[in-house]
């Protein structure tokens, strides 16, 4: 295949998939089904090809691409004022990619209990798919934006119309909290282009390197500081960071497993993604003299999420403040602004996407079978369902961090790494992972040997189709937690660029 | 005057007018001497080939340098020229839905004056657009007021279109009359209706005194425009006469008026305010007027935003909904003016361009809904997903693009205007957040549609029949609203090559 071609083609290949959905009849539910998870294979055979193509020691570079796309004004000549479409992978972005398709493919099998509109659903489904894609590989801001809106749009409608019972406020929940979100993303973006005449994320770093760089009008210090106190603010609402995170609690129980699999799963990584990337890579200096403040938020959101996830009755509730929980291990990776720390945070990342997908399926079998997931009402669940609730049982514990599994490392790097700069706030960090053992074995405990207040004769454990998403996502855990290297390799080539726009 | 010198203008420059002047007269006659139950539909394509013949004609003129005749008072130049266009393209996407309105008292009777007033209104515009004289602009003001007054009340028997017709006229007087107004005390000082020769008297302005009314006439002739373009403080007609009109006429006003109002508006404030300079000594003596007042449009281009978006968030009739959106859209463009930037003409242009699309496009979809019935909740839209996929995605492509959602021209235009906003220096941060603040808002109302149409059950499942000038419209103006999204730089090169940055504006 020609490499000039290999990463549009993993970007847009779902759109074949919305197209050959566009030509279905609507009423022909298995066709539609399986073209829909037919259409997330091509990403994920690409995406591991350069996978491992990368780690057999091939040179990123040549997947980038780049094509005139649009000039404002009349400055092309002077390259200002353009966006080009460009694409591109580095170590971090290629994990995600990877991370993308894998959830994404699974996520379309977990879509078998989508009961209505396969049609729409499926198409707005690989949309989605697109747009989380794109974000990932976008070389230059405003493609970034304009990929980080398109996922914005199919999720209203994933939301609003193959939710629950109070879908449609979630919907417009998440539509208002993301809307103001990339507002001010919007905002840093569009400064940064009209003041540097570039969108380019590497000319950008560049260029924020140096004292008083030559720009069509001057960025000055102060400016540098609120773009990234706002860049806190837009990234801050997709993660996300308490206060902001109300709407993703509603998402989380209102929104269908399969697609609370991709948001939990992929969407609130971009979060993580755009301050690494944007936060670090664009404004180190400026990062740094923030980065108490990014561990403290980070150990707020891992105590009250932990807190708060205690005492839900709701198993979906405890996921979701589970996420926020979790993704305070990331802010305080973040925050340490050492190796350890940020790789921790990386960690998290992709080991957080793989377990909150694994328990988001999980919650998608036993909801189909008995419509609740209140803790109380599901208890005995190991009785009857004993596949189901051991591997319930296996996500929690990856979860909450035991050795072996994924979760473990990445807590273990993002402590470590912010031990060794502020050990007091680390300590009181330290509670988090006690309460999150505490709820997590709470309230899985209370689902699978708890009271029983149902029959669970005639109820069928895991069906052969259920099996692939589990298994995949278990193996993916267990081989995280016990040959770490798989990722940290990939991801040394970014680190060191991170660490050295850092200043070593 | 002999016919000498009569016919030794350059009467081709005005070739675009004289072919719309011309059909308008046919129609008229033919409709005054048809037979009663003659089916004046032909008209309206009739029409509607006049105004391509008029685009063609103007693609024809396209790499003619700027031309003045009539002694200096019409003038084609590079930004008449793109003006026009937009102002075609609009006229001819109306006149497509106005051959397929139907309402439910019929209108039989007046159907040819319908599609008449709309070229004469068109007409007006273009003269706006390419005047080079106090005069010409004004008469040709007044022609596309007057033709929109009429058009305003067109459903006889229908009493909100009564309505509408007689607070657009009161509101246009007064507009009128207070743009006039201003006008003459520009004229006063520099003694020349002509804008071209104000320029330079302007420039060499001696006396300070001169310069409190200049900044008054100013804001006498923005503020009376203010009414074209439905922007604060001459915004309040727009809800009424938007839900009163019919359909069509609505688009038209939404569209070709603002479109006009705004080429108006840009050829008055640069070619006289911004030669002006602010005062006669120092620093104030090298910055224009214009920029000096740049707050002031700042301010009502801020307010109109807010008040559009805020209203809009509690309307329930869905022409009203559009009438808030459309101010709300002429306050985005109003941030293009306030910031001057190397990009204006370009954000105006584009941004004059996407929204005639999409705009057109939804009223399109808008007249297939409301109907016959007259019933303009937004209820009706209700499941609409489910009796009409294609409609209601086409209906979708409309909003998101009005609410500037990434994929869509609206994206681009906002983006374009957003950046004018923040690369002159000082930026226009405050500007800037309120657009964006106000944009976000927007999202209720827009995606309230969108609940209606996608998550609602419908009322009945009646199927909906589409006439043919109203698909070939919609399927235009989605066609349009994506490839400006996608390859924006289709619109922009054109631009470029064509019109090469208006240079010949001051000329």
């Amino acid at each position: 295949m020609n490499e000039a071609y290999f990463l549009s083609i993993l970007v847009f290949s779902p759109l074949l998939g919305i197209i050959i959905l566009a030509l279905l009849p609507k009423n022909s539910e298995t066709l539609i089904k399986f073209i829909g998870f037919l259409a997330t294979v091509p990403t994920l055979v690409l995406s591991l090809i350069a996978f491992f193509q990368y780690r057999g020691g091939a040179d990123l570079n040549r997947y980038d691409v780049k094509a005139d796309w649009i000039h404002f004004g009349d400055f092309a000549e002077m390259g200002l004022f353009k966006i080009d479409y460009e694409l591109g992978l580095n170590g971090l972005s290629l994990v995600l990619i990877v991370l993308t398709a894998i959830v994404s493919s699974l996520a379309a099998i977990a879509s078998v209990h989508i009961k209505s509109e396969w049609k729409g659903y499926f198409m707005l489904f690989l949309l989605l798919e697109i747009g989380m894609l794109g974000v990932f590989a976008a070389e230059n801001l405003i493609l970034f934006f304009i990929f980080f809106e398109i996922t914005m749009i199919p999720m209203f409608f994933l939301i609003g119309k193959w939710g629950y019972f109070e879908k449609e406020k979630a919907a417009y929940s998440y539509l208002i909290y993301n809307g103001l979100g990339s507002a001010v993303l919007l905002i840093v973006i569009v400064i940064l282009f009209a003041r540097a005449g570039t969108s380019n994320i590497e000319a950008l770093a560049q260029l924020m390197a140096v004292e008083n760089p030559n720009t069509p009008a001057p960025i000055s210090e102060s400016l540098k500081f609120g773009l990234l106190i706002s860049l806190l603010i837009a990234f801050g609402v997709k993660l996300p960071i308490f206060p902001l995170h109300t709407w993703m609690l509603r998402v989380h129980v209102q929104a269908p497993p399969s697609i609370v699999m991709i948001h939990s799963g992929i969407l609130l990584k971009i979060g993580a993604f755009g301050l690494i990337r944007f936060g670090m890579g664009i404004f180190p200096e400026q990062f740094q003299s923030l980065a108490g403040l990014l561990a403290v938020l980070g150990v707020i959101n891992l105590l009250y999420g932990a807190f708060l996830a205690w005492i839900q009755k709701d198993f979906k509730m405890v996921l979701a403040y589970s996420s926020i929980s979790h993704m305070g291990i990331v802010l305080i990776g973040l925050g340490a602004m050492n190796e350890a720390g940020i790789q921790g945070a990386i960690f998290q990342v992709v080991s957080h996407g793989l377990i909150s997908a694994l328990l988001f399926f999980l919650v998608g079998i036993f909801y189909e079978r008995f419509h609740t997931s209140t803790i109380s009402s599901l208890g005995g669940m190991a009785k009857g369902m004993p596949i189901t609730a051991g591997f319930l049982l296996a996500g929690a514990l990856a979860s909450l961090g035991l050795p072996g599994m994924s979760g473990f490392v990445s807590e273990f790097m993002a402590f470590l790494g912010l031990f060794g700069e502020m050990p007091v706030l680390a300590a009181i960090g330290c509670i988090g992972i006690i309460m999150t053992a505490v709820y997590l074995l709470r309230a899985v405990l209370g689902m699978t040997y708890g009271k029983a207040h149902r029959e669970f004769a005639g109820i069928t454990d895991m069906k052969s189709v259920e099996y692939v998403p589990v298994l995949v996502l278990t193996a993916l855990i267990v081989l995280i937690g016990v040959y770490p290297s798989v990722l940290s390799e990939t991801l040394q080539a970014t680190l060191e660029t991170i660490m050295l726009g850092l200043g070593g | 005057m002999d016919l000498e010198t009569l016919l030794s203008y350059d009467w081709g420059v005005m070739a675009p007018e004289f072919i719309i002047l011309g059909v308008a007269t046919i129609l008229s006659i033919v409709d005054l001497f048809a037979p009663k139950h003659f089916n004046r539909r032909i008209l309206g394509w009739i029409g509607l080939a006049g105004i391509l013949a008029a685009l063609a004609s103007l693609f024809n003129l396209a790499g003619l340098e700027a031309t003045s005749i009539l002694y200096e008072t019409f003038r084609l130049d590079s930004f008449a020229k793109a003006f026009k266009i937009l102002l075609l393209i609009g006229s001819a996407l109306v006149m497509l839905i106005a051959i397929s309105y139907e309402p439910k008292e019929g209108m039989q009777e007046y159907k040819g004056e319908f599609y008449y007033l709309f070229l004469t209104g068109l007409l007006g515009a273009m003269m706006m657009s390419s005047s080079g004289d106090l005069i010409t602009l004004f008469v040709g003001l007044e022609l596309l007021t007057i033709s929109s007054w009429i058009l305003a009340g067109i459903r006889k028997k229908h009493l909100p279109s009564n309505e509408s017709a007689m607070k657009y006229v009161v509101n246009g007087g007064i507009s009128t009359a207070i743009t006039l107004f201003g006008m003459s005390y520009v004229y006063g000082i520099t003694g020349t209706t002509n804008l071209m020769e104000m320029g330079p008297t302007l420039a060499q302005l001696a006396n300070s005194q001169y310069l409190y009314i200049l900044a008054l006439s100013f804001f006498m002739i923005f503020i009376g425009l203010s009414f074209k373009l439905a922007t604060a403080p001459f915004h309040m007609w727009a809800p009424d006469v938007y839900q009163g009109a019919a359909t069509p006429v609505t688009a038209f006003l939404s569209v070709v008026s603002k479109t006009a109002g705004f080429a108006l508006l840009v050829r008055i404030i640069i070619v006289v305010y911004l030669s002006t300079p602010a005062g006669t000594s120092g620093l104030s003596a090298m910055t224009p007027l214009l920029v000096s007042l740049q707050d002031y449009i700042a301010f009502l281009a801020g307010a109109t935003m807010i008040i559009g978006n805020v209203v809009a968030l509690r309307q329930r009739n869905i022409k009203r909904l559009f009438a808030y959106s459309s101010i709300a859209h002429a306050g985005y463009l109003l941030v293009a003016v306030t910031a001057l930037s190397a990009f204006m003409f370009d954000a105006l242009w584009f941004y004059l361009g996407a929204y005639l699309f999409m705009n057109v496009g939804a009223f399109a979809v808008i007249q297939i809904m409301t109907g016959s019935s007259d019933r303009e909740d937004i209820g009706e839209f209700a499941g609409l997903y489910k009796r009409s996929p294609i409609l209601a995605v086409s209906m979708a492509v409309f909003i998101l693009s009005l609410a500037g959602i990434p994929g869509t021209a609206g994206f681009i235009g906002k983006l374009n205007i957003f950046m004018g906003a923040l690369i002159t220096e000082p930026a226009h941060y405050v500007l800037a957040a309120v657009m964006i603040a106000t944009t976000v808002v927007s999202y209720f109302y827009y995606f309230g549609i969108l609940t209606q149409m996608f998550f609602r059950p419908a009322a009945s499942m009646e199927k909906i029949n589409i006439p043919i000038g109203l698909v070939i419209a919609i399927i235009i103006s989605v066609a349009a609203t994506i490839l400006f999204g996608i390859l924006p730089n289709i619109g922009f090169d054109f631009l470029h090559t064509n019109f090469n940055g208006f240079v010949d504006l001051l000329q």
